[in-house]
């Protein structure tokens, strides 16, 4: 018996051509900063690996600032982008990942800055009219605005280019978390209009530990990581070559086939819905119906707690998430749920599938075989 | 699975037995930090990672339940509103009663699992509660307020084994937790500073110590709640007792704010009454007086006895003095090392 693994969105088994890549550098030495032949053939991995990323997400290669992932990125982005713009006011989605709204609030507790979670509606999405208030109580006061391309939780796709624009509008600069996107939605930085755009490697089949922060040209955040300078002086760090080959070719591939991808996860999904509401009538899809991820399904399921239906569900070989937050293990309710105006007790009998390149429909019929039962199980043991 | 030696190999010993197991760690506190002082409690983030940990060497799932809500009001609350009442409650007892075998066994059942394995070093076999092997260690006294329906839903896999034999056992099973020290003192209370914290959820209020023989106040003290019966230190009586022995704590009025001392020969009880019987022993409930053998507090001294349940109560007459029989402590009955049933004690005189 083996397990339908549908938790992709946390990380996703890497393509057997970003395999092939990064294990032919593992073979190799060489530190792309050295001058020396074997340093020479290290840093034309790294280059070629940048051009290939930027043709792939229409950026320029010189815009590629290579991390060591998404949390990174966001963290360089948030914290280095205040720094530079010297101005108080941080503007997020309230709907962001804890990558990004944990360093806007460490930098309020620390370096004076002020938070203001934009608002959004019962599907997740940030409304333009929303952020353009924020903006205009006061235009000169805000450091950066961060909204994410997609949720990883719910799925819902914000309107991007509407709101860099209306930053644009005033000059503030505009970041996006695009880590859950590449590879599921059309991306395109130059096209978004978007300053600085999160990237990670294993959510589109490439390592883990290796990401990238788009920047577009003049856009410079202060670094958080100080040392040698290696990419642009905004990051430092030894360039993982062998990674970023990987990451590379990850990237290639996953928008390569994003269109099929894309047709062939909606169907999937669109599958698991019909076929979950079908055996639990009650079950609630979370997130917006049409503006949402290809490969994902966000079910609460009245009376139930979310880690016991995961926990059952494990247990019947089907892997999942809860998609919340855990300190100690410890289940808090979603605060992407909550910010969509949901209940506690909605939000802690959550649960998020979601699909990605292995996925067939075979997982599809486990999740519809086993869930009336685990559904009924979770029940009985109520809301503790 | 608390993240201490004993429960991790008692998941080991039940997982290799065959059975189905899912190692679960209970977080009781909402602010894991707030519980926080090394390897003392049961309960620290740090405990969370090695009973994590243990699970993955033994090879099972292992999950994080959330009991921090019915913890505190059940256990945590409890704790202090006992003392409020003037009685010493056992939070460990209360525990096994609320949370491991009522909270986490409900839960459980409900899921579709058949019962809830704990590391307690006590003996279950026939439904029939027994002391560890080891009695330096044994803990049958606090899984003696378990129903006959709670123990039928109990696995207790290290009753058979010394603590010395788990510990050893840990090391071969290459569980790292082998050499972690025993937890000691109230999981809750992380300095170890009772009265203080009672201090600081019942507030100070300045009372009369009242010496029992002459009725004289003999000195004060900053809250009844404080103190223990049969409790000689911290009493700070300023003068010399008239018969020029040592004085105990032999009553704590909580309405009054009174506490009473007197000499040790004060203290002994030979009859105590136990409310919230609970029967759980091969026996049937003795309506007539059965000899047995009881226990007044953990790893306290055993009495031979007389008992007898009447009215909703249980009476036990001792065949030979207490002292220091405080209410609101657990009074666990033993024919041999079986325990027959329990309550908790109301009054003694």
């Amino acid at each position: 018996m083996g397990t339908a693994y549908l938790d992709h969105a946390s990380t996703t088994p890497m393509l057997p051509e970003a395999i092939e890549a990064m294990t032919a550098q593992l073979r190799q030495v060489g530190n792309p900063s050295s001058l020396h032949a074997a340093g020479r053939r290290a840093r034309r991995v790294v280059e070629e690996s940048r051009e290939t990323i930027a043709c792939a997400l229409g950026a320029r290669p010189s815009e590629v600032v290579f991390t060591a992932g998404g949390t990174e990125a966001d963290n360089l982005a948030v914290k280095g982008l205040f720094w530079a713009r010297r101005r108080p006011r941080v503007l997020l989605s309230a709907v962001e990942h804890h990558a990004v709204l944990d360093p806007a609030h460490w930098l309020a507790d620390h370096h004076g800055a002020v938070v203001e979670l934009l608002e959004v509606d019962d599907r997740g999405r940030v409304h333009p009219e929303t952020l353009r208030a924020a903006i205009e109580r006061d235009p000169g006061d805000v450091a950066l605005v961060s909204v994410m391309w997609a949720n990883n939780e719910v799925g819902t796709v914000q309107p991007v280019r509407v709101l860099a624009a209306i930053a644009h509008e005033h000059g503030i600069p505009f970041h996006t978390d695009a880590v859950q996107a590449v590879g599921q939605l059309p991306v395109s930085f130059a096209e978004s209009g978007v300053d600085a755009m999160t990237v990670s490697g294993h959510k589109v089949g490439g390592p883990i530990g290796v990401g990238a922060l788009l920047l577009a040209r003049g856009v410079d955040p202060v670094p958080v990581l100080h040392g040698g300078g290696q990419e642009r002086d905004i990051r430092s760090g030894t360039l993982d070559a062998p990674a970023i080959a990987g990451f590379a070719a990850a990237v290639e591939a996953a928008v390569k086939h994003q269109d099929a991808t894309a047709e062939r996860l909606t169907a999937l999904r669109d599958d698991l819905i019909e076929r979950v509401r079908r055996v639990v009538p009650d079950v609630i899809l979370n997130g917006d119906p049409d503006n949402r991820l290809p490969g994902n399904a966000h079910f609460s399921f009245p009376g139930c707690e979310g880690d016991a239906l995961l926990m059952l569900l494990d247990a019947k070989g089907v892997e999942c998430s809860t998609g919340s937050a855990c300190s100690a293990g410890v289940a808090q309710p979603s605060h992407v749920l909550l910010a969509m105006g949901q209940d506690g007790a909605r939000a802690r009998g959550s649960l998020r599938f979601s699909f990605g390149h292995t996925s067939t429909e075979e997982d599809v019929d486990r999740v519809a075989d086993v869930i009336p039962h685990v559904v009924e199980r979770a029940r009985r043991a109520g809301l503790t | 699975m608390s993240g201490g030696v004993d429960s991790a190999v008692a998941a080991a010993r039940i997982a290799e037995a065959g059975h189905d197991v899912t190692g679960v760690h209970l977080a009781l506190s909402s602010n894991p930090r707030s519980y926080r002082t090394g390897a003392r409690g049961c309960c620290t983030l740090e405990d969370a990672r090695d009973a994590r940990r243990a699970a993955d060497v033994i090879g099972i799932p292992f999950y994080v339940w959330d009991m921090a809500e019915r913890f505190h009001r059940d256990v945590v609350e409890d704790f202090v509103s006992e003392y409020a009442a003037g009685r010493t409650p056992n939070p460990c007892l209360r525990c096994n009663e609320k949370i491991k075998f009522e909270a986490v066994l409900d839960r459980a059942l409900a899921l579709g699992f058949d019962a809830v394995a704990t590391g307690h070093h006590a003996r279950l076999a026939g439904g029939v509660l027994r002391r560890s092997v080891d009695e330096a260690k044994d803990q049958s006294y606090v899984l003696g307020v378990l129903t006959r329906e709670q123990l039928s839903h109990a696995i207790f896999p290290l009753g058979d084994s010394t603590k010395a034999e788990v510990r050893a056992e840990a090391g071969r099973r290459g569980l790292t937790v082998a050499d972690k020290p025993d937890s000691h003192d109230i999981c809750f209370i992380a300095d170890g500073d009772t009265r203080a914290f009672l201090a600081d959820r019942l507030g100070a209020s300045e009372g009369p110590i009242v010496d029992a023989l002459t009725g004289q106040v003999v000195g004060t003290h900053q809250g009844a709640y404080g103190f223990t019966i049969g409790q000689r230190k911290g009493l700070r009586i300023d003068r010399p007792a008239t018969d020029g022995r040592p004085r105990y704590v032999l009553s704590v009025e909580p309405v009054s704010n009174t506490v009473t001392v007197g000499p040790r020969t004060s203290l002994e009880v030979r009859d105590i009454v136990g409310e919230r019987p609970v029967w759980n022993g091969p026996a049937g409930e003795p309506y007539e007086p059965i000899a047995c053998s009881v226990q007044l507090r953990a790893h306290g001294e055993v009495y031979g006895c007389r008992a007898q349940l009447s009215g909703g109560e249980l009476h036990i007459a001792l065949d030979r003095p207490a002292a220091g029989v405080a209410a609101g402590q657990g009074a666990v009955l033993y024919e041999g090392d079986a325990v027959i049933g329990s309550a908790t004690i109301a009054s003694a005189v």
